[in-house]
């Protein structure tokens, strides 16, 4: 008998009555109310941002200004970008044109470790969507956007659609039907990476971005 | 659970179940509890059978021991009163854990859950069933007042006594820090882990000094017993004659403050 | 209290190192002041309390019915899993587990894993294990790292540096990592840390993580943190290795949130963690980074024994948040270390038992006032309390054939067993108890000055003269 058919054969030899299904959807129908984009928005940003994320207002017209602006004032001269992306080929376009250098993520990262680790100070990606409750992004990286885009450059860009945020983490997963299948790794992410390990004080960036920015999509103004 | 609670239904007659710390050691404050009753129009029933409600050997770890003990108390409370218990701690035991105790025994078990519906922490039953409005008859005073964790987590009735107390127009209720956290009694626990139980009721002393207020008052003699004996224990350490932190059950100071 | 950290051993000793932590003030401040900091910090994330009341009887209805699942669950999960192309490994026990780690490992010439957190791991011992063949095992959360630099063990289950100063950090970095100048300013000491373990996320051959949740209806493991080295462990490394105790899974993805709104809340008072980290499987072919193979080791490690048995089942609700030992008035005074168990404080009390025997841990669940401050918090109201009283039953009793418990009877002294049967005698015959207590009230013999431990630090106790039923009688 193999360590999995023992394991398996003392749990089923154990008298274990059945229990009732919890009912987590009538939990958040009596607990959280539908809320409009405007509600939803500003629950977000004011979560987010007490998590000390930035957030900027833009439009679909405005936000390579604001991503330009950003960088600027960060004194970033490099970003890695998504060039199978719409919005990665509009930073292309427009970043080239003012002195910042936009790395693409083209190829697989045996090919350059080093470099992501070492020289890639700023990225940018968008969120599939966010959740207004906790203040939290909903990411969903691809082949586009790899999943070390939002963790490894201490500076992380993100644009985010006003519309996809969601009230609860509970609504998007059961909107969406997650439980019919997810990606690789889906992450949420809900401010800058920190930690409060030492005597309970709390720092910003740990391991992952020390800075989270987000270019929040709304209605042309 | 309030049967007899409900307006106009008061009861006439209660059981009093004293406690053996009560009874052996507090005798006093079960004197002050039953006279208090007693003013109040109630004619209180003292079972001489009663002996203790089996909670020592119980949270020991000897659970046949404390159900032989608790069937005895079973049988002392036949009539359909509500029972006084001036402990939330073994008003606790009675009321939550003689149903569990007695599970595998369906008569007891039936007997164990009636009286459990019956069983009323003293100052609950003051105050949700009597509406008892004390009238303050002494003069300026500041107390604290510790409420047992099991008055607060089992009986949920940690409100009763500051309702009480808040009721005394010229007394003061001090609030000490970390006031919800345990004095470190726990019966066996105190003589089985003595360091830690003397760093806890250490630290209970020190908080409940450091209000100010002139006594400390509870609803259980258990953690009396452990605060005031280790506030005494520190004054003949430091050579106190007089006692630096006085207490006693919140019924003797009530009946005091009410006295016609 | 470091020489008595690594103790095998855990019942012995145990009084002699919660004296260490409860004889020296420094500690004693420092851990009230951290744990009065995160008891605040969970208050402020539960204003109203029908919702935490409510959440809470969620949270214990799914992990009741799950549990009630699990062999189904256990087995669908790893349908799923292979399905999504992440390897499923079974362990009964912590040799097994390790047995597999070190394979897997070797099987890649692993010289360098670097470690997210995660108690299991701890539990067993896997850091020795890679020693012993040679292949460095580094924890990448801050305080774990700090905690492995020292040559300790976590004190905390989510704080496991908890018990050391930022002074203390300073001169620890400062001797150990190489190049590093004393500073005890909290942001440079993490900027350390994080530029040391950057270089090894870029090199390690291999990631270790715990898992908080697995999710059988879609085949994912969820990972909760802040830091982002629980991503970076996942992600960096070309092998990705997760480890779980067999108890913690769900069927549904939808009963996540409620155990993720519970734990983050109850462990920290963050209403969300930073990062939660929902892994489906490793690299596709058309991706370009994640590790090409992830791995999971099912571990068991006595947990199909509280498994067996109705009461003791409950103990595997757990999710792990730590709010039971930051509001454990004995945790606050002794600290992690003094248990001398992987998990310390009410939930260590009630778990290792069944990892260790009884025999190992029977001093532990005397270490209680049964104050009910732990259930009370629990997340997923695990019955703690009558966990411990039920524990002293196993321990305390006559070893008797088929027991539930290994090490059942370990704490079994007949001497203390006729003292019980003794008192129940007098106390459950009136005429007895009113003897007993009638000698008692007049005789002082029977009550002297030294009453051993209760004399340490308080006066003794003494009968009233006249007993209740005496003064009734007198007054009659």
């Amino acid at each position: 008998m193999s360590a999995r058919d023992r394991i398996l054969a003392k749990l089923n030899a154990a008298p274990v009555l059945p229990k009732a299904a919890p009912d987590v959807a009538a939990w958040y129908a009596a607990h959280r109310s539908a809320e409009s984009t405007a509600e939803k928005v500003a629950r977000f940003r004011g979560c987010i941002e007490f998590a000390h994320a930035e957030v900027y207002a833009v439009t679909q017209a405005s936000w390579p200004q604001k991503l330009w602006e950003v960088l600027a004032a960060k004194q970033l001269e490099k970003l890695l970008v998504a060039p199978g992306t719409a919005h990665g080929q509009r930073a292309i376009t427009v970043l080239s044109e003012s002195g910042i250098h936009c790395r693409a993520y083209e190829q697989s990262i045996e090919d350059w470790k080093e470099e992501m680790f070492h020289d890639i100070p700023a990225s940018l990606t968008a969120a599939r969507g966010a959740i207004a409750e906790t203040g939290t992004l909903v990411l969903w990286p691809d082949s586009h956007e790899p999943r070390l885009m939002s963790l490894v450059p201490p500076v992380h860009i993100v644009l985010l659609d006003a519309k996809t945020i969601y009230n609860t983490f509970y609504e998007v997963m059961t909107a969406e039907n997650w439980g019919g299948g997810l990606p690789t790794n889906a992450l949420l992410v809900s401010g800058p990476s920190k930690t409060a390990d030492i005597q309970v004080t709390l720092a910003y960036g740990a391991h992952g971005p020390k800075e989270l920015i987000v270019l929040l999509v709304g209605d042309e103004a | 659970m309030q049967i007899q609670g409900k307006a106009g239904q008061r009861p006439t007659d209660v059981y009093f179940f004293a406690t053996c710390v009560i009874d052996q050691f507090f005798p006093g404050a079960g004197m002050d509890a039953i006279t208090l009753l007693e003013r109040e129009g109630i004619r209180v029933h003292f079972p001489q059978e009663q002996t203790c409600c089996g909670q020592p050997a119980f949270t020991s770890g000897f659970p046949d021991e404390a159900r032989k003990v608790a069937a005895h108390q079973l049988t002392l409370f036949p009539e359909n009163w509500p029972v006084v218990v001036p402990s939330g701690s073994c008003g606790g035991m009675m009321k939550h854990h003689y149903p569990t105790l007695f599970a595998a025994d369906p008569a007891r078990k039936a007997q164990a859950e009636a009286l459990s519906s019956r069983i009323y922490e003293f100052t609950d039953f003051l105050v949700n069933v009597l509406g008892w409005q004390p009238e303050d008859k002494g003069s300026n005073c500041t107390v604290v007042l510790h409420t047992s964790c099991s008055a607060r987590r089992e009986m949920g009735v940690h409100l009763t006594g500051r309702q009480l107390l808040g009721g005394l127009n010229k007394v003061t209720v001090a609030q000490q820090d970390h006031e919800s956290e345990c004095c470190g009694f726990g019966g066996t626990f105190s003589i089985k882990q003595p360091e830690i139980s003397g760093a806890m009721v250490e630290d209970k002393v020190k908080s409940l000094k450091a209000t100010g207020a002139e006594r400390v008052v509870s609803a259980d003699c258990g953690c009396l017993m452990n605060i005031l004996g280790h506030a005494a224990w520190k004054d003949e350490q430091e050579g106190r004659k007089t006692p630096s932190l006085p207490g006693e059950h919140i019924a003797s100071f009530l009946l005091r403050r009410t006295a016609k | 209290m470091s020489e008595h950290a690594l103790n095998f051993m855990p019942s012995e000793g145990f009084r002699a190192r919660a004296k260490d932590v409860v004889e020296n003030p420094f500690l004693r401040q420092s851990f009230r002041g951290a744990m009065d900091f995160l008891i605040n910090k969970r208050i402020t994330q539960f204003p109203s309390a029908e919702e935490l009341e409510t959440l809470r009887t969620l949270g214990e209805q799914i992990r009741q019915y799950n549990l009630g699942k699990l062999p189904a669950l256990l087995v669908q999960l790893e349908e799923n899993l292979t399905r999504n192309g992440i390897k499923v490994h079974w362990a009964e026990t912590p040799d097994e587990a390790n047995a597999i780690i070190l394979g897997i490992c070797q099987k890649h010439s692993a010289k360098l894993m670097v470690k997210g957190k995660s108690m299991v791991s701890e539990e067993i011992e896997l850091n020795h294990a890679c020693e012993a063949v040679g292949i460095e095992a580094m924890e990448s959360d801050m305080g774990e790292y700090i905690v492995q630099l020292a040559g300790e063990k976590p004190s905390h289950i989510i704080m496991p540096a908890i018990h050391k100063t930022k002074e203390e950090i300073a001169k620890l970095f400062h001797e150990k990592v190489e190049g590093v100048d004393y500073t005890d300013n909290v942001d440079e000491l993490i900027q350390i840390g994080r530029k040391v373990l950057r270089e090894k996320f870029l090199v390690a051959d291999i990631g270790l993580s715990g898992v908080n949740f697995a999710v059988a209806e879609s085949g994912t493991l969820c990972l909760v943190e802040n830091e982002g080295n629980g991503r970076l462990s996942t992600t960096a490394p070309p092998v990705h290795i997760a480890i779980t105790g067999i108890e913690k899974i769900v069927e549904k993805l939808d009963h996540v949130p409620p155990l993720l709104s519970l734990l983050t809340r109850s462990a920290t008072g963050q209403n969300i963690s930073t990062y939660f980290n929902m892994i489906s499987g490793p690299r596709k072919a058309d991706e370009k980074d994640g590790p090409t193979e992830v791995h999971l080791v099912l571990l068991d490690n006595g947990r199909t024994q509280a498994y067996a048995d109705e009461q003791l089942r409950k103990t595997l609700q757990c999710i792990r948040c730590g709010a039971c030992m930051n509001h454990c008035p004995v945790y606050t005074r002794i600290g992690g270390h003094a248990y001398g168990t992987t998990y310390p404080g009410p939930i260590g009390k009630i778990i290792s038992p069944h990892m260790l025997g009884l025999e190992a841990t029977k001093t532990m669940a005397t270490a209680s006032s049964l104050c009910g401050a732990c259930g009370e918090v629990c997340p997923v109201r695990i019955p703690i309390p009558d966990l411990l009283m039920r524990l002293r039953e196993e321990s305390f009793s006559e070893p008797h054939a088929n027991p539930t418990m290994r090490g059942q009877g370990a704490g079994y002294s007949r001497l203390i067993t006729m003292i019980w049967q003794a008192w129940a005698t007098v106390y459950r015959s009136p005429t007895l108890y009113r003897t007993y207590s009638w000698l008692a009230s007049r005789f002082n013999w029977l009550t002297p000055a030294n009453q051993g431990p209760w004399t340490s630090v308080r006066t003794p106790l003494k009968p009233a003269p006249k007993r209740l039923r005496d003064l009734l009688k007198d007054k009659s």
